[in-house]
């Protein structure tokens, strides 16, 4: 076979698997969101509610497609266009598995691999703001235009922490590359058991970045009606919020790919040694680190949706302050400590800074006068 | 001034740091949310799964035949009188030579209609029939109507059915 059409293969399957992904997100959503809340969940459409995404893109494409008299026509389809088109390219460059041999030749499983994936991945998140801002600015509506803003204000400041947390990886693995971030993590050497600050940071940067609760704040319903989506109605609408579930998927991969190791897991190398080396044994080595790195990757969806039905919004002021004065200091500080560990080759010493502001909140917490600790107290009953 | 003794004192003192950083709490609270997805779920699924609503439910009407399969009802009009809701409507008619297995009385109900979008299941006609001919049933709801001429149940649909007698909790 040629090795165009097994690219072209690998391509498709990676773009199928993130619609699928993103399309049980939304079914997976509902049921966790019911489930955190004592309640089922959908459960009528097929068993256990596994037809509902099916239902919801009927009822979204049966909708009436409105487009505001006063609004850019163009621009107002370009909006959402955008937003999936951004949220698809993204996977191009992740690497969901290593490589197959087919007829004597080695075939990474991954869209295209470039040597600077990481910075492929966040210029397109960055060029994902623009869905959001066309969208809201060619409504032609206050509430979607300041939804929009917003949205522009959050991803910029976010997008600075998250690339500073990623440096200390970078700077550990010194290539830009994905795939070569994933295979300095061979076995069970993942990058969270050396980076855990940067971790956090990455983490609560992609919540911003997906624009996810608690950084919702550009579809703040309570303040903005549906915020850079008020006037998108039908279909576009469904491609909004579809292209939530993709970045969501996306970022999940990439998180799991740069601190959980990608496709790595602990004992590999047994494995593929009991499997042999010849193309089939290697083949199904590659498709056990393929389930593997999607496993991880589910666990992080799932992780969003914990965290969105746990915590409420932040309120704007709130999460500039966390962005500019907490994370990007802290990511900072990642940076450094992290570069003092490699000059003297300690990987691991970057657990210095989580030990050091772990010990800084426990002493300030210590000393706090005792009877003004507790939030609630009742008043003295007479 | 105190005016009640439940006022709660708050701490509006600095936060610490810990309490700035956020990450204890939220950590403390998605231990909470998690636990509550592992929990069992309350939830009845109606259609599937029904609840048992106690004796003293007031359910669909049921007309009721004695013992030996003959109906009750007298056509006395008494229900209609009591229904509040002008819910029940009848025609009476004699019993001829013959009927005496199908009918107790020498008077019957030829035609017995309740419109149930009337009724409001106060009860009132199964206290006032004199020959215990009319209960609300316990175990059963009126279903949803998807048109109007479901809404009147006549005599079809109320008469009770000898292969499964209704029987209410204490009856022998
Ligand atoms: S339950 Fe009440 S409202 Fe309904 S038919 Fe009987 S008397 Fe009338
Ligand atoms: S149901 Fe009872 S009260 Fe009503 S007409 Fe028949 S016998 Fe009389």
């Amino acid at each position: 076979m040629d090795i165009f059409w097994i690219k072209a293969i690998i391509i498709l399957v990676i773009f199928g698997l993130s619609l699928f992904v993103a399309m049980y997100s939304t079914w997976a959503e509902r049921k966790v969101a019911g489930y955190m809340q004592d309640r089922p969940g959908p459960n009528r459409a097929g068993w256990g509610g596994l037809l509902q995404p099916l239902a919801d893109a009927g009822k979204m494409f049966f909708k009436e497609d409105f487009i505001p008299a006063q609004a850019n026509k163009w621009l107002f389809i370009a909006g959402p266009c955008l937003a999936m088109l951004t949220a698809l390219l993204s996977s191009a460059v992740i690497p969901f598995g290593d490589t197959l041999r087919i007829d004597g030749q080695e075939i990474q499983v991954q869209g295209i691999e470039v040597n600077i994936g990481i910075l492929w991945v966040f210029g397109i998140v960055s060029l994902g703001v623009y869905g959001v801002m066309v969208g809201g600015w060619a409504s032609n509506n206050k509430f979607s235009l300041l939804g929009a803003i917003r949205a522009a204000s959050q991803n910029i400041s976010y997008e600075l922490a998250l690339g500073l947390s990623l440096i200390a990886v970078i700077m550990m693995t010194g290539s830009l590359s994905v795939r070569d971030i994933v295979n300095t993590q061979h076995g069970g050497g993942w990058n969270i058991l050396f980076q855990p600050l940067g971790f956090v940071i990455f983490l609560t940067c992609a919540f911003a970045e997906c624009n996810r609760t608690p950084f919702d704040l550009p579809e703040c319903e309570a303040e903005l009606i549906g915020g850079y989506h008020t006037e998108y109605s039908s279909m576009k609408l469904g491609f909004y919020l579809f292209a939530e579930y993709v970045n969501m998927f996306v970022s999940s991969c990439v998180v799991s790919a740069l601190y959980f190791g990608g496709f790595n897991y602990p004992f590999m190398d047994k494995v593929a040694e009991a499997l042999g080396n010849d193309a089939t044994g290697h083949n199904i080595a590659t498709a056990i680190g393929f389930f593997a790195f999607i496993a991880k990757a589910l666990f992080f969806v799932f992780f969003f949706m914990w965290v969105r039905w746990t915590l409420p919004r932040f309120r704007y002021d709130q999460l500039m302050n966390l962005g500019w004065k907490s994370l990007i200091p802290l990511s900072i500080l990642n940076i450094i400590v992290t570069g003092i560990g490699l000059m003297f080759n300690l990987r691991w010493f970057s657990w210095v800074a989580v030990v050091i502001i772990v010990a800084v909140v426990a002493v300030q917490a210590a000393m706090k006068p005792k009877a003004a600790r507790g939030i609630l107290e009742a008043a003295p009953v007479r | 001034m105190q005016l009640t003794n439940r006022a709660k004192k708050i701490d509006k003192s600095e936060m610490t740091l810990a309490e700035r950083m956020y990450l204890p709490a939220i950590a403390g609270g998605m231990a909470i949310t998690l636990k509550h997805f592992f929990k069992k779920k309350p939830t009845i699924n109606y259609p599937e799964q029904k609840r048992y609503l106690g004796p003293v439910f007031r359910g669909q009407h049921i007309l009721k035949k004695d013992e030996a399969g003959r109906e009750r009802c007298t056509a006395c009009g008494l229900c209609a009188v009591a229904c509040p809701a002008e819910a029940i409507s009848m025609v009476a008619a004699e019993r001829k030579a013959g009927e005496e297995n199908l009918y107790r009385e020498e008077k019957y109900a030829a035609v017995y209609e309740i419109n149930m979008l009337r009724c409001i299941f106060c009860g009132f006609c199964e206290e006032a029939c004199p020959k215990q001919a009319i209960y609300l049933r316990h175990d059963q709801f009126v279903p949803v109507f998807m048109s109007r001429d479901e809404v009147i149940y006549g005599k079809d649909r109320l008469v009770e059915d000898m292969s499964s007698r209704y029987l209410r909790e204490g009856w022998k």
